[in-house]
């Protein structure tokens, strides 16, 4: 059999897979985003060129809700890429019951992220939420807060869960870097009086630098998706502040059944989601030339 | 004397360091197996009760014991979430192979535009193609289909095993297979003989990966199935509602949601931790 023929019976099933269920419903999405399908009004439904798209280009809803994927998004992944680089540099030293520690530390990624809402919804519960009660008995707050209806901390607590799963799988991606840097470059900076803040500074962040990218990928795509934290914790409110885009689309289409401007929507997603990993594709070839 | 207290200064901080980083990753869930237990009456009052005083195993008693529409539903969702993971797994890890085999070791016209094109699917937001996946389903009467979500999972998480199945095979070396096929064995069959007992961790770790996604799924699965499809995650959802408020029951099903992928990853920690890290420091 040549090589071509089985290749062919190797990848077909996948290829039958991915696209049916993939590129169809992409294809179908794009032609729907040029009716004005409503199936409250299944009849009144006619081709309407790019009115959905401008549509949602004027709706100050969708621009927030935009906002507060980006905020959302940037915020989270500069937090886990803190604590875990921090947590990574920890792993990376010897340790008593080392082993153990490093498996523990990833249950939190194992939580799946409706559980990983449930935990905190409930931590943030206003009258019996753990959260308040240790917050008030450590002095920190006077008062019982409301976290999940108040504009600021409703955003705060849905990225601290956020936070919270995807912080071990960071420090675990960045530990493996830091395990391929070999020990006779801290050595031979040491002699040179380079001190560990400067180590790190000039040799470790440079060398990992390739696998911070790869994390910074990763997590933005992963951060768009966002959609049961807020589903299960706030319902994009209060007053919209958690509403993002994938929660906003959700509602057009399937509270409003707005299907036409929901697909218009989805599409200004993927052009926007396609134009960042342009850009990200970019900045990676750059850093290896 | 002064070389020793730095070292011993900076261990102590390094212990207290692993201290905090460990009450942080553990409390939260910690905490919500605490609550899962307690009594409604310690539940709800303030300040919190740390150690439950009257340690109950009712409410999860009540999850498989219960005839509450609830909790049967509940019931019906661990069963169908295990076969719907199981299933996929199992799919994910056939065609995974066989295709990542493909895109390592042989040529073949536009290889790596597909490539490309299932990566690029594996980007898209799921919830720019469920508008239309829902009316297709719909009209093909694929909807609240245990079946049905088998594929769709599948076809989003296909793309990430096959290309973590390509990394793995990319480093095997190729003389090893040559040497099987120039002793006379076919090229499926050094991949059965050589590669694919070569690549049992890899395996492993992607088999588990498939696992935990799809057990973890929630947004297709909250819209694709109304009654007898229901997966795990939307009946944790339903606990979580705005008139059905009881924090013990919503700990109990986040519990026992959490404890299949949970164990897996204690027990495969490993291999996990090799799965996932090898795709991203070799690039």
């Amino acid at each position: 059999m040549s090589q071509k023929k089985l290749a062919l019976i190797l990848v077909i099933p996948a290829v039958v897979v991915i696209f049916g269920i993939v590129i169809y419903p992409l294809l179908n999405a794009l032609y729907q985003s040029f009716f004005n399908t409503n199936l409250a009004y299944p009849l009144l439904t006619k081709f309407i060129w790019l009115q959905n798209y401008l549509s949602v280009f004027k709706d100050i809803y969708f621009w927030k809700s935009l906002y507060n994927t980006v905020y959302f998004t940037i915020i989270s992944m500069v937090l886990e890429l803190i604590f875990g680089f921090i947590v990574a540099l920890v792993l990376n030293e010897k340790f008593f019951m080392k082993w153990l520690v490093r498996t523990l530390i990833i249950i939190p990624w194992a939580i799946p992220p409706v559980v990983n809402a449930t935990v905190w919804k409930w931590i943030a519960n206003s009258e019996y939420g753990s959260l308040n009660s240790i917050l008030k008995s450590l002095g920190i707050i006077k008062e019982y807060r409301i976290w999940l209806s108040d504009p600021f901390w409703s955003m705060m607590i849905i990225i601290l869960a956020d936070v919270w799963k995807y912080t071990p799988l960071v420090a675990i991606m960045l530990l493996a870097a830091l395990q391929t840097i070999p020990e006779d470059l801290y050595e031979a900076a040491k002699i040179d009086g380079a001190n560990s803040f400067r180590r790190t500074i000039s040799i470790t962040i440079p060398l990992i630098k390739p696998t911070i990218i790869v994390v910074l990928i990763l997590r933005t795509f992963e951060a768009f998706k966002v959609f049961d934290l807020v589903f299960v914790m706030t319902r994009g409110g209060p007053a919209f502040k958690t509403t993002v885009v994938s929660y906003f689309t959700y509602l057009e289409t399937f509270s409003q059944l707005n299907i036409g401007r929901g697909s218009a929507i989805a599409y200004i997603i993927v052009i926007f989601m396609s134009i960042l990993s342009y850009l990200y594709i970019r900045s990676m070839k750059d850093n290896i030339n | 004397m002064k070389i020793n207290l730095k070292y011993r200064s900076k261990r102590v901080f390094l212990y207290v360091l692993i201290i905090i980083i460990l009450f942080f990753t553990l409390a939260p869930f910690l905490w919500t197996i605490i609550s899962s237990i307690s009594t409604n009456q310690e539940l709800l009052s303030a300040p919190i009760h740390i150690i439950p005083q009257n340690p109950t195993f009712e409410r999860y008693k009540g999850i498989f014991t219960s005839t509450d529409t609830k909790m049967v539903a509940f019931k019906r969702g661990i069963i169908n979430s295990s076969i719907i993971a199981c299933g996929v797994t199992v799919l994910c890890l056939v065609i995974g192979t066989f295709a990542g085999y493909a895109f390592a070791r042989l040529n073949f016209p536009r290889k790596n535009m597909t490539l490309q094109v299932f990566l690029f699917t594996n980007m898209i937001p799921p919830i720019v193609i469920i508008i239309a996946i829902y009316f297709i389903f719909s009209k093909l009467k694929l909807l609240d289909s245990v079946f049905s979500l088998i594929f769709l999972y599948s076809s989003f998480i296909l793309p990430f095993i096959i290309w973590m199945m390509r990394s793995y095979f990319l480093t095997i070396p190729k003389d090893l297979e040559e040497a099987a096929m120039i002793d006379g064995c076919t090229r499926i069959g050094a991949l059965f003989r050589i590669m694919i007992p070569l690549s049992t961790p890899g395996l492993v770790a992607n088999g588990i990966l498939a696992f935990l996604m799809s057990w973890e799924e929630f947004l297709f699965a909250l819209i694709l199935t109304t009654d007898k499809a229901k997966t795990i995650t939307v009946a944790i959802a339903e606990f979580t509602g705005k008139q059905y408020v009881d924090y013990g029951m919503m700990a109990t099903g986040g519990v026992v949601g959490a404890i299949v992928p949970v164990l897996i990853t204690l027990i495969f920690g490993k291999y996990i931790i090799k799965g996932l890290t090898s795709g991203a420091v070799k690039g």
